[in-house]
């Protein structure tokens, strides 16, 4: 099949409707291949539904969204999009609490996801080994053995972001990954992401202005569903129907 | 899987208990004269062997309910259906001993005019078919009720709801006549098992030590899935199931794996129970009966195997002690142990003594576990 687009991502003209309400409203979009995006916007821009319909929670009443130019997103459900390589963090922390740190990596390692040659798993020393390089990557190795449930907000969302890594996502889809961090964890944050945007394509979702600031990104601004202004963030700051919508608030 | 480093001290000291069980109890039974104290009485053989089969079908309702989060008020169904298909055999063997002398028809078939044998009772005669049928007529039932569930995503209250659904449905139809199961009374008068004499202090001893093998075995079993990196998604699941998914797991194959294999651990003890007790009849597809397992399970502790036979054992002997002085208050006392259970031991008793055992430890052991680097 011939990719319809170059771009990674390709959003057109994508609705969503719940009830009557229109949470998306013609909206698109396109990522290209390591890019990263921030996406801002007021509360109920429909942010999150974006994110759900690009990972097949969410199916859009109309419009199209395709994957690398060939993969009909709203054809696909959960699994076969992450399959795909598209990892999400969701806006609250979820990590399996009842597991260790390590446990958590290891669950989202890029490996056979199927149940049955699951019960016949043995650790490899090659997963032992990206095991490590992502304990360090988050700083976490101290925290190996630690159950996830008792992890602090901020270690849960690196241990999330690193949970996303493991998967080897070609495209990462981070909502509010700065949410209840100190401002230290924020800068941390803001850098491992410009890190990660060196090899994967990375859409974060993010209030924090300070954060935008450090992620130095291309910055498209939401509104009632659809894109309202796109640019650097000095730009969509100067624009007036941004002003009037969200910053000047 | 590594070799049998997935079982754990409590496991192997379970292990030791119910193979110990196997053995004695039919030696104390047997060998020892009836006189002496340490003689197990004729009666208490099959009453502990039934114990045994419940602790089975605990463990099994604590692999989906504890490890993968379905709560399931239909276990009893699998349960009964593994009693039905080895009740047939039994009724086969029964041969021209009947009342009415047929060689072929069961008693209620000859009373209800029946022909000739209907057509899924043919090959009940044979054994190995028979243990065949224990495990996949329970096993089929629970992978089409779980292909369209899990499927479908119902999940929660409503998916314990149309488990009782099921089982419930399950009694309505075996209550009639007209299945080809013997109606209300059920499958009965039982004589023979594998040509030994069901009644022969021998066969219950026998039926004793299989029993305690089989618990023994499902629980090797279960622990093996539930320490696998299987078991790791399943918990997964039960803890955070749509970022299971988002993560690229099939939830619902995983789910449907982990359920079909416990309707069969239920059909295997449903299977060893009826020739043990002497009957099988639809009063085994009551809602009660699987709500009860689920109460033994949280009175053993959820999500530890070990706790859910411990709570079958527990409750069931304090059934057959409570019912001698007051039969009918039973289910009352039943459902306070359950809201205290709840309330009070969270953990379940297994959880209560983990606690204690900890707390006694403490005082010698302060020193943070090896396998731990300090934190
Ligand atoms: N499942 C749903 N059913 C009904 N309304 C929804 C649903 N999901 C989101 N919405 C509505 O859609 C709008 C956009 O929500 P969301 O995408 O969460 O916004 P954001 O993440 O930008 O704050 C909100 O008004 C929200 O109430
Ligand atoms: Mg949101």
């Amino acid at each position: 099949m011939e990719p319809v687009t170059q771009s990674l991502l390709y959003l057109d003209n994508v609705s969503v409707v719940f009830d009557g309400f229109r949470a998306l409203n013609a909206l698109s979009l396109t990522i290209d291949e390591a890019e990263m995006r921030a996406i801002i916007g007021p509360n109920g821009a429909g942010k999150t539904t974006m994110m759900d319909v690009i990972t097949g929670k969410t199916r859009p009443t109309k419009g199209e969204a395709m994957f690398a130019g060939i993969h009909d997103l709203t054809k696909l459900d959960e699994a076969a999009i992450a399959q795909l390589g598209i990892g999400r963090k969701f806006q609250t922390p979820t990590v399996f609490d009842m597991h260790t740190v390590e446990d958590n990596l290891l669950l989202a390692l890029k490996e056979d996801r199927r149940a049955f040659s699951n019960i016949y798993w043995r650790r490899t020393a090659r997963e032992k080994e990206r095991i490590e390089i992502l304990l360090e990557r988050i700083r976490m190795t101290d925290q190996r053995f630690r159950k996830a449930a008792e992890l602090s907000h901020g270690q849960k969302q690196w241990l999330e972001i690193g949970m996303l890594l493991a998967q080897e996502p070609r495209l990462l889809l981070v909502d509010e990954p700065a949410a209840g961090m100190t401002d230290q964890e924020t800068a941390d944050t803001a850098e491992l992401l410009r890190d990660i945007a060196k090899t994967q394509s990375v859409v974060v979702v993010e209030h924090d202005m300070q954060f935008v600031r450090d992620l130095d990104v291309k910055v498209t601004v939401l509104h009632e569903g659809s894109v309202l202004a796109e640019g650097s963030l000095d730009q969509v700051s100067a624009n007036e129907r941004v002003i009037e919508v969200y910053l000047g608030r | 899987m590594n070799g049998t480093g997935f079982i754990d001290r409590k496991g192997w000291f379970f292990i030791a208990i119910v193979l110990g069980a196997a053995v004695l109890v039919p030696v104390a039974n047997l060998m020892v004269p009836e006189g002496s104290p340490l003689h197990v009485s004729d009666y208490l053989v099959p009453l502990l062997g039934k114990y045994l089969c419940y602790a089975l079908l605990a463990v099994a309702v604590d692999l989906v309910w504890g490890y993968c989060g379905v709560l399931s008020l239909g276990h009893a169904a699998f349960f009964g259906l593994g009693g039905y298909a080895m009740g047939m055999y039994l009724m086969r063997q029964i041969g021209p001993r009947g009342v009415y002398g047929n060689p072929i028809l069961p008693d209620f078939m000859v009373f209800l005019n029946y022909k000739e044998l209907p057509w899924f009772w043919w090959g009940f005669d044979w054994f190995p078919f028979a243990f065949v049928m224990v495990l996949f007529v329970p096993g089929l039932l629970a992978f089409l009720f779980g292909w369209f569930a899990f499927r479908s995503r119902v999940t929660g209250v409503y998916l314990s709801i149309i488990t009782q659904a099921m089982t419930y449905a399950l009694m309505l139809a075996f209550f009639r006549n007209d299945m080809g199961f013997g109606g209300n009374n059920g499958l009965t008068d039982f004589k023979d098992i594998l040509g030994f004499s069901i009644s022969a202090d021998g066969t219950r001893a026998a039926l004793f030590a299989a029993s305690a093998l089989a618990l023994a075995g499902g629980y090797v079993l279960c622990r093996a899935l539930v320490t696998s990196k299987y078991g790791k998604v399943l918990v997964a699941v039960r803890d955070a199931e749509s970022r299971t998914r988002f993560m690229g797991y099939r939830v619902e194959n995983y789910k449907l794996l982990c359920w079909t294999l416990s309707a069969m651990l239920a059909g295997v003890a449903g299977a060893l129970y009826v020739p043990q007790v002497g009957i099988i009849n639809p009063g085994e597809f009551a809602p009660a009966n699987s709500i009860e397992a689920v109460i033994w399970v949280a009175v053993g502790g959820r999500g530890t195997l070990v706790g859910a036979a411990l709570g079958a054992v527990l409750v069931n002997a304090g059934k057959t002690w409570f019912t001698g002085l007051l039969p009918e208050a039973w289910l009352f006392a039943l459902g306070a142990l359950f809201v205290l259970v709840t309330l009070f031991l969270p953990r379940g008793v297994l959880g209560l003594w983990d606690t204690l055992a900890a707390k006694r430890a403490k005082p010698a052991d302060t020193a943070v576990p090896a396998a731990k680097p300090a934190e």
